[in-house]
Formats: structure tokens, C-alpha cells, sequence
């Protein structure tokens, strides 16, 4: 009689890729819960589409590098991207940019860099800067949050205007983005909240008055803050679950902060404090689901810490003196160009390598 | 929680996991002895070390206990006969290794009666040395039954000094209960061994401390200990840890209890510690007081595939067969047999593989309680395996080297730091066999190394031999010139002998007057071989001088013969390219000549205008 052959460990954890990003689709749901109900039903179109593109583009690629489909399909990782680069991108942007920004994020960043693990950028942030440059206008057109007298438009018209970018009654996204003051004789365009800031900063407002505007409520942006306290707590669980480490979000989240508070007390006139920071724009969503993305992070939990901190500042940099309101995506490729190097030097010390304890 | 028996400070090593225990299928009922297997296959060659020299002829009738290897010249460990029976053929026979490959062993056909030789128990350990007890240890065979199977005697005869006595009761690999057992009936002997061990370790009448470790999942192990320290009141701590996989590694354990680290490539005596399984300590009192040889091991038998497991007090030899009958094992489709826990064990395809000093278990898993690793998938860099790694390595960083056989990278990640725990692979959630690659990698890596080593010692050879050629080389050109020498010195001396004699006769040559050129030439000559002469009768003996002159016959007769020869073998065509070279050089000496001779007229010329 012979036996079965295999090499030890024996055993393993039933905790499989697909498992690891089904949790994290899963705590995306908060947040996405709350960015359809202060932005409306274009947030689920995109969601729709951009999954679906990425299965196809990733089927397709698979496809043509002769690889299983069915497994890699089956490993939620292109859903996952799809469904960051959704909710990164304004609501009510036309179906062609995030059609675009999928297929690029899948064929071009993950799979000509060698499909999953292999990819040195994470393939959500690249498609949105890639979008960003190309298209600044679609790219920017965020909704005002569904307070501050605002309806976002109904079921019917956000279709009309995902598909053709009018409303059924021939209204542009643009005209649809502004807000009619109560006697319906004046209309405004609403920016985002570090949008409005920058803005009214650079036109000699102080930073209080600008913060007068309707869009701020609470600590931070009307809406804003509520989405992305959700994205925190879906960052939460993950964080009970154990699919990531505290390392990245805790890095990250300090040093924006940190970097935030000795801003506003520099500055207290001019520069944002930490409250808006953090819960402004995709501070939550890059601290909890993007930078935390294994491909393209760091390794070591040290240069996790090096790396998400790296990050932080970033993004308050960008913030505060580049060009864009938001810097997520800039900061996390920025910090993914960093990892060789941090891998390098943030190598933990292996057993019995340290000097020797007296 | 409180935790009375930790009343001193534990360390934490790194990572970790916390694998489904298990212990409970096999740990519920009393160490069994089991019926005598038909056939026994004992190794010769123990798990690490030489073999003894076979000290029985096939067909002897041989009691258990008796010795059937002596050291030898190699001074390997004996093995000795596990019960009374007829020794037969030394054969090959498949090895308790992964690889399974065939090794020699010595067959013993048990005869039932299971009759002991006259065993030779220490009446007194404490009035005999150290040493003598270590001998003892050795010629009982007495090997560690927890990790490698290093010979006990050649562990405790280190010359490092040693502080402290870690024995290692943790067990932390799932399923396998065979120290919980042991600890649980035979507390007291462990304890007694303990002291033996710390009585051999004994330095300038130091003791060094003993601490018995015992993970906090074996409770009833835990009591029986306490209870049989308690009762002998030696002075050995016991210290409970907390339940995690791999903590019962040897590096892990040390770290664990004293917060250092054992340096890499170095021992655990490196620091002043020695560390032993609870078995041993066990083996080591029997063998002193009972002059038991070590034959017998406590074998977990356990999974679900066996309908009787449990633990068994195993003859070393017994083929895995006989364990499968005895546990009653219901095949599950395909049935893997693993030797050893879940994490580190390693399955066999021949269960004819006999029983080892290290075969603490045989694990027979169902598919469904252990399944087997599915496909692999890419690595995600999640990095659940380096929070994991209780080396402190970077697994996947490995991973990617490994499959690059980029071994400069893999020795610089430290690759042979890994303890092949299991622990990445364990937590892996695209199912990659990460420790397969690993040894994959080793195995590569210690080929390299010998192949570099030989294409070393080649380089070295014809090295060696290219100078050795450059040498003799040189000899013979220096040979060539000082027999040159010779020659031009012997021609001078006949000119001198001719010019004497021309001198002697009296006859200068007549048209010496007429042509002054020749005069002075011949002046010239006169001379200088009248102080050569000078020189030579200086500082010659006559017996250098005679040397020299057998040397230079000889070569002059060398020369002869091979101008002899030279003028055999030429061709005509040859003397006449020759001829024709030589007319050709004496055409252009003469037409140098003429031209100098033109170019001294002409500057002379120039003078006088």
C-alpha cells in the first residue's frame, strides 16, 4: 500500500485571496452607502459599469496571456479596483471616463506589469490620475452633498446625464451642479470643500470665512465628513478582521494630521486644521483601502510605517501647495515609487542577526 | 487571568499562529503498549551522526537491551535490541525520511518472550563524575527526542559552560500529545532526570538552573509536574507559556523564557543554555537508574482516520504498518500518513518505514479534517506571512527569490535562518507551499556550494600545475644559459692555450708588422685572457673547476650529438634555404659596411673643408 505525498504544512487557514477581497468590498459598503445618499444615484452607475468593464477587461487579458480565467476571476481583486476607482470619481462624470479609467487600470497597471502581484502601481489611483489629466473638467465636476439646499438629481435624470450628459429635459451637468439661492433668482456653482478653500484662500479670504460657506457643517465638509466617517468604520473592520495591519492607517492618518495641526497653528488664518484633513476628499478611503493595498505597499511593518507616513505627508503637501484640491492619487503613486527603497533599508533584523542582549 | 506559575517575566518572539489544537483525540487515554510487530528494521545510522560497527551475526539469538552496534572507530551511537528475538540480514530498507531513501538496517524477528539481558543500572550517579555519566548516556544511546535526534552524551559534553537547563515539555505542534502523556505517568522520572542532567552539568560545584517549560493548553501535565517537583524539592522551576505555535522551537523557547536570541549559525550553548525534551530527561533517568538502553519512544498515533488513536509505547523499529493495524486505520481516499504534526511533519509512502528516535506521532488525517493545499495562486504581497514568521523573515520577499534562484538575495534575506516552521505557508491565503520552495532553494544552494567548492579545488590543482610548469620552465632556460656560459669560456681558454703556444714556439706571425689592426686584436685578446686566468685561478677550486669541466664535456658532447642529429634530419632543401639566407645576410652586412664606410668619408671630408 502507498500513500498520498505532500509537503508541511498540512494544514492551512481557510482564508483565501477571494475571502480577503470579498471583506474588503465588503466594508466598502458604509461608504458607498453614504456617498449614494449625499451624491445620488450616479455613484451606483459607476459602481455598475466599472465592475463590469474590469471583469471583461480582465477575462480579456487573462485571455490573451493564456492564464486560468475562472480562478483569477473568482479572486475579486479587478472588482476591487473597479469599485475604488468609482468612488473616487464624480458621481455624475459620463460613462466613457469611467470606462476609460477601468480598462487602463486593468490592462494597462495590472496586467502589462504582470496581472496580480505584480503590478508597482496600485491600478485605481493611476487610472484616476491618468483621468484626472486627461479630462480635468469631468474629473472635477462633483455634486454639491445633498444638504445645503441641494438635491442631487432623481434616478431618471442622473441616467440621462451619465449616458448623455444632459438631463431628460436638456439641463447640462453643469447647470444641474448649481444651487439656486431660496428665491430662485441666483445660482452658484458648488466646489468641494478643500476646492472651496483653496479657492477663497487664494482670493484673499481667511480661512473662517470661506469656511462660512453652506458646503461646511459639523467639524468638516457637509456630506464629506459623513462619507468619510463611513469609509472609517468599514476601515474598521478590516482592521478587526485582520486583513490589514494597523500600520498603514495609523501612519497615515498621524502624519496628514500631524502635518495638519502644525499647519493650523502656523497659520491658523490660512491653513485647514486636521479636522478637514482627515475628513475631507478620500483621506478615509486612502488611509483604510488604497494605500493599504499589498501589491504596491511596502512589506516590512516598519516600512509600512515609513511608507504610509510618506503618504500623509504627502498629501498634505499637495494639498497645501500643488496644483490640485485633492492629492490622494498623486500621493499614494508617489508612495508606491517609493517602496523598493524603503523595502531596502526597512528590512527586519531575523533572529539571532541582532547584537547580542547582556 | 491569573497565572500562578508564572511568576516571572516571559518574553515574546515574533509572529506566530494559533493552528486548531486537536490534542483531545489522543491525549484522553493512558500511554498503550502495544503487541510485538513481527519484524523489526533498526536503522544502523543513527538520525544525525555515524553508525557503529554491526557487533551480531545474522542468526544470533539476541535479549532486549543487548547491544547490537559498538562505537567504533567513529565513536557512533549503539543501538540495542528492543526486545528478544533472532537477528537476521543487514538490509536495505526504506529510511523515516521524506526522501524515504533506502538505508541499511539490521533485522530482528521478536521471538514473543520480549526476555531482557542483565541490565546495569548506577547504583550511585552522585559519587561518579560527570563525564562517567555522560559515557553511561552513550553507550545506552540515549539520543534527544525532540528535534533532530542529536546524540545526548555528545550535547552535554560541549565545552561551553552552561547556566541554565531548558527542558522543553511545550509541545506546541497540534494534534501530537506524546510528552502531555509522558509528563502526566512519569512526572517523577522526568524530574529525576533533571536532576541527573543538572548533576552532569555541574561546574565548580554550580548547578545551573533548570527550567521545565509546559504550554498552558496541558493542564493535567502542568499538575502532575508541580506535584512531582513539589515531592522531590529539587530546585527546578516550572514555567507555563502561553499557547502559541511554534513556541516549543528551540530558538523560540529560549526567547521566549530568557528574551535573548540564540546567534545565528551558533548554538543555544553559544549563551550558556542547553535545552532537552521532556523525553529525554525521561530516557536519561531510566537509563541511569534502570540501565535501561534507549529502545522504546512514546508514539502519538492520532487523526481521524484511525478508529483506535491514541498514545503507545513504540519499540524503535516497529515498521508504521504495525502502528496502522494496531490504531486501526480506515484509509480515507487518498490517505496521506504523516510523520510528525501537521505544520512539520513529513508524509511517507511506504509505511514498511520503521519508527525513529524522533517519531514523536503518526498523524492520519481525513481529507475533510486536514485538507489538502488547492491551487496556488499568485502572491498578493499581503504580508500575512511575515507577521507570522517567528524568524523575523520576509517570506514573500523569499518567495520571489526563490522562484528566481537568486540565491546571492536569498543568503542575504537570510534564508537559512528559516526553521521550515510552517507558519507562512500556514496563514498563505493564495495556499502557496512556501516552505517547499524554501527547501527547494536550501537544497540548490547547498549544491551550489559543493559544486563550488570542487570547481575550487580544480582551480586550485591547475593552478598548482600551471606554476609548477612555469618553474621547470625556468630551470631549463637557466640550464641553457649557465652551460652557454660554460661554452664560451672553454673556447676562450683554447684561444688562450693556442696564443701561449703560438708564444711559446717563439713565431709571432710575420705580418704582424705589416697589419697593426690584427696586432692590436691579438694585444687585446692576450690580455684579457690573462685576467680571466686571474680571475678564474682566484677564485676557482680545483674541485669547481673540475665540475665545470665534466659539466661542460657533457654538454659539449650533447651539443655534438644533437648537431649530429640536426644534420641527419635536414633536408637538402633545408641547407640550401640556408645557404641562400646566409648569402642574402652576408650581401647586407657588406652593403652596411660600404655605406658606413661612404658616410665616414664624407663626414671626414666635411671636417677637412
Amino acid at each position: 500500500m502507498s500513500f498520498y505525498i505532500a509537503s508541511s504544512p498540512h494544514h492551512h487557514v481557510r482564508r483565501t485571496t477571494h475571502d480577503i477581497m470579498r471583506w474588503v468590498l465588503l466594508a466598502m459598503v458604509p461608504g458607498v452607502l453614504a456617498q449614494l445618499y449625499f451624491f445620488g444615484w450616479g455613484v451606483l452607475f459607476q459602481l455598475v459599469l466599472a465592475i463590469c468593464v474590469a471583469l471583461f477587461a480582465e477575462a480579456g487579458a487573462l485571455f490573451l496571456r493564456h492564464r486560468p480565467i475562472k480562478p483569477a476571476l473568482h479572486d475579486y481583486s479587478a472588482v476591487v479596483t473597479a469599485a475604488l476607482l468609482a468612488v473616487s470619481i464624480p458621481p455624475l462624470a459620463p460613462w466613457w471616463v469611467i470606462l476609460i479609467g477601468t480598462l487602463f487600470a486593468i490592462l494597462v497597471v495590472k496586467h502589462m506589469f504582470g496581472g496580480i502581484g505584480q503590478n508597482i502601481f496600485n491600478p485605481a489611483m493611476a487610472a484616476y490620475v491618468m483621468l484626472l489629466v486627461s479630462f480635468p473638467v469631468q474629473m472635477t465636476a462633483w455634486m454639491p452633498p445633498a444638504v445645503a439646499g441641494y438635491q442631487a438629481p432623481g434616478l431618471f435624470d442622473s441616467l440621462w446625464l451619465f449616458f448623455t450628459t444632459y438631463t431628460a429635459e436638456g439641463y447640462s451637468l453643469e447647470q444641474v451642479r448649481l444651487v439656486w439661492s431660496e428665491s430662485g433668482l441666483d445660482a452658484m456653482a458648488m466646489a468641494t470643500p478643500l476646492d472651496h478653500i483653496k479657492t477663497e484662500v487664494s482670493r484673499g479670504f481667511t480661512l473662517a470665512e470661506s469656511m462660512q460657506s453652506a458646503i461646511f457643517s459639523w467639524f468638516a465638509g457637509a456630506g464629506w465628513q459623513w462619507v468619510n466617517l463611513a469609509f472609517l468604520a468599514g476601515g474598521l473592520t478590516l482592521l478587526v478582521q485582520r486583513i490589514i495591519t494597523w500600520h498603514i492607517p495609523v501612519a497615515l492618518l498621524s502624519s496628514l494630521g500631524l502635518c495638519a495641526i502644525l499647519g493650523a497653528l502656523a497659520s491658523p488664518d490660512l491653513l485647514p486644521g486636521f479636522n478637514i484633513h482627515l475628513l475631507s476628499g478620500g483621506t478615509m478611503l486612502a488611509a483604510f483601502f488604497i494605500a493599504t493595498d499589498p501589491v504596491s505597499a511596502a512589506t516590512s511593518n516598519k516600512g509600512k510605517l515609513v511608507y504610509a507616513a510618506l503618504i500623509g505627508l504627502l498629501i498634505y503637501i499637495i494639498r497645501t501647495w500643488g496644483g490640485y484640491p485633492d492629492a490622494v492619487a498623486f500621493a499614494v503613486l508617489l508612495g508606491n515609487l517609493c517602496v523598493p527603497v524603503i523595502d531596502q533599508y526597512t528590512r527586519p533584523q531575523t533572529y539571532g542577526h541582532g547584537e547580542p542582549r547582556p | 487571568m491569573s497565572q500562578p506559575h508564572s511568576p516571572v517575566k516571559l518574553w515574546r518572539f515574533h509572529g506566530g499562529v494559533h493552528p486548531p489544537e486537536r490534542k483531545t483525540i489522543a491525549n484522553t487515554t493512558a500511554i498503550r503498549t502495544l503487541p510485538l510487530p513481527k519484524a523489526l528494521y533498526i536503522p544502523l545510522r543513527q538520525h544525525i551522526g555515524v553508525s557503529g560497527d554491526v557487533c551480531v551475526q545474522p542468526g544470533q539469538q539476541v535479549l532486549r537491551g543487548q547491544a547490537l552496534t559498538e562505537p567504533g572507530v567513529y565513536g557512533g551511537l549503539p543501538v540495542h535490541a528492543p526486545t528478544s528475538g533472532i537477528i537476521g540480514e543487514v538490509v536495505e530498507h526504506p529510511s523515516n525520511h521524506p526522501s524515504q531513501l533506502p538505508e541499511p538496517v539490521l533485522t530482528l524477528i521478536p521471538d514473543g518472550q520480549h526476555t531482557s539481558a542483565s541490565l546495569q543500572p548506577v547504583a550511585d550517579p552522585f559519587s561518579l563524575s560527570g563525564l562517567e555519566l555522560i559515557q553511561h548516556l552513550h553507550d545506552m544511546g540515549v539520543a534527544g527526542l525532540g528535534g533532530a535526534g542529536f546524540p545526548t552524551a555528545q550535547k552535554l559534553s560541549q565545552a561551553r559552560a552552561i547556566n541554565l537547563i531548558i527542558i522543553n515539555g511545550v509541545e506546541c505542534e497540534p494534534y501530537i500529545v506524546s510528552d502531555d502523556r509522558l509528563m502526566r505517568e512519569h512526572a517523577k522520572d522526568i524530574v529525576r532526570g533533571v536532576q541527573l542532567l543538572q548533576y552532569i552539568l555541574t561546574e565548580e560545584n554550580q548547578a545551573p538552573k533548570a527550567v521545565i517549560a509546559i504550554e498552558d493548553n496541558k493542564p493535567e501535565a502542568i499538575a502532575a509536574m508541580e506535584q512531582a517537583i513539589a515531592i522531590s524539592h529539587a530546585p527546578i522551576q516550572l514555567q507555563v507559556i502561553p499557547t502559541l505555535y511554534p513556541s516549543g522551537g528551540e530558538k523560540q523557547l529560549i526567547e521566549i523564557l530568557t528574551g535573548k536570541q540564540v546567534p545565528a549559525r551558533g548554538y543555544p550553548a553559544d549563551i550558556g543554555i542547553l535545552m532537552q525534551n521532556v523525553g529525554t530527561a525521561f530516557a536519561v533517568a531510566e537509563a541511569i537508574d534502570q540501565g535501561e538502553p534507549f529502545t522504546r519512544r512514546v508514539v502519538t498515533l492520532t487523526g481521524e482516520s484511525f478508529q483506535q488513536p491514541g498514545t503507545a509505547w513504540v519499540l524503535l523499529g516497529t515498521p508504521i504498518q504495525h502502528l496502522l493495524e494496531c490504531a486501526e486505520l480506515q484509509p480515507d481516499t487518498p490517505q496521506r500518513i504523516i510523520v510528525g504534526g501537521p505544520m512539520m511533519g513529513y508524509t511517507i509512502a511506504d509505511p514498511r518505514t520503521p519508527i525513529i528516535k524522533t517519531s514523536n506521532c503518526i498523524l492520519a488525517p481525513t481529507n475533510k479534517e486536514l485538507p489538502a493545499a488547492q491551487n496556488e495562486s499568485p502572491c498578493i504581497r499581503c504580508g500575512a506571512c511575515e507577521q507570522v514568521c517567528p524568524a523575523k523573515l520576509l517570506p514573500q520577499q523569499l518567495l520571489w527569490m526563490a522562484k528566481a534562484q537568486d540565491h546571492e538575495g536569498l543568503n542575504q534575506h537570510h534564508l537559512s535562518d528559516c526553521i521550515e516552521c510552517g507558519a507562512c505557508a500556514y496563514v498563505c491565503p493564495s495556499e502557496i507551499p512556501l516552505v517547499h520552495y524554501y527547501r527547494k532553494a536550501k537544497a540548490e544552494i547547498r549544491e551550489e556550494k559543493i559544486e563550488q567548492q570542487k570547481s575550487e579545488v580544480a582551480r586550485q590543482r591547475f593552478e598548482a600545475r600551471q606554476e609548477r610548469l612555469e618553474r621547470e620552465k625556468q630551470e631549463r632556460l637557466e640550464r641553457h644559459k649557465k652551460a652557454a656560459e660554460a661554452r664560451a669560456k672553454a673556447l676562450a681558454e683554447r684561444e688562450k692555450l693556442a696564443e701561449q703556444q703560438a708564444t711559446a714556439t717563439g713565431a709571432p706571425a710575420c705580418d704582424d708588422e705589416t697589419d697593426p689592426i690584427k696586432a692590436a686584436v691579438a694585444r687585446a685578446k692576450a690580455k684579457r685572457a690573462q685576467q680571466q686566468a686571474e680571475a678564474s685561478s682566484d677564485s676557482e677550486d680545483p674541485q669547481k673547476a673540475k665540475v665545470a669541466a665534466a659539466v661542460a664535456r657533457a654538454k659539449a658532447k650533447r651539443a655534438q650529438q644533437q648537431a649530429e642529429a640536426s644534420s641527419d634530419s635536414e633536408d637538402p632543401q633545408k641547407a640550401k634555404v640556408a645557404a641562400a639566407v646566409a648569402r642574402a645576410k652576408a650581401k647586407r652586412a657588406q652593403q652596411q659596411a660600404e655605406t658606413a664606410a661612404k658616410a665616414s668619408d664624407a663626414s671626414k671630408e666635411k671636417d677637412e673643408s
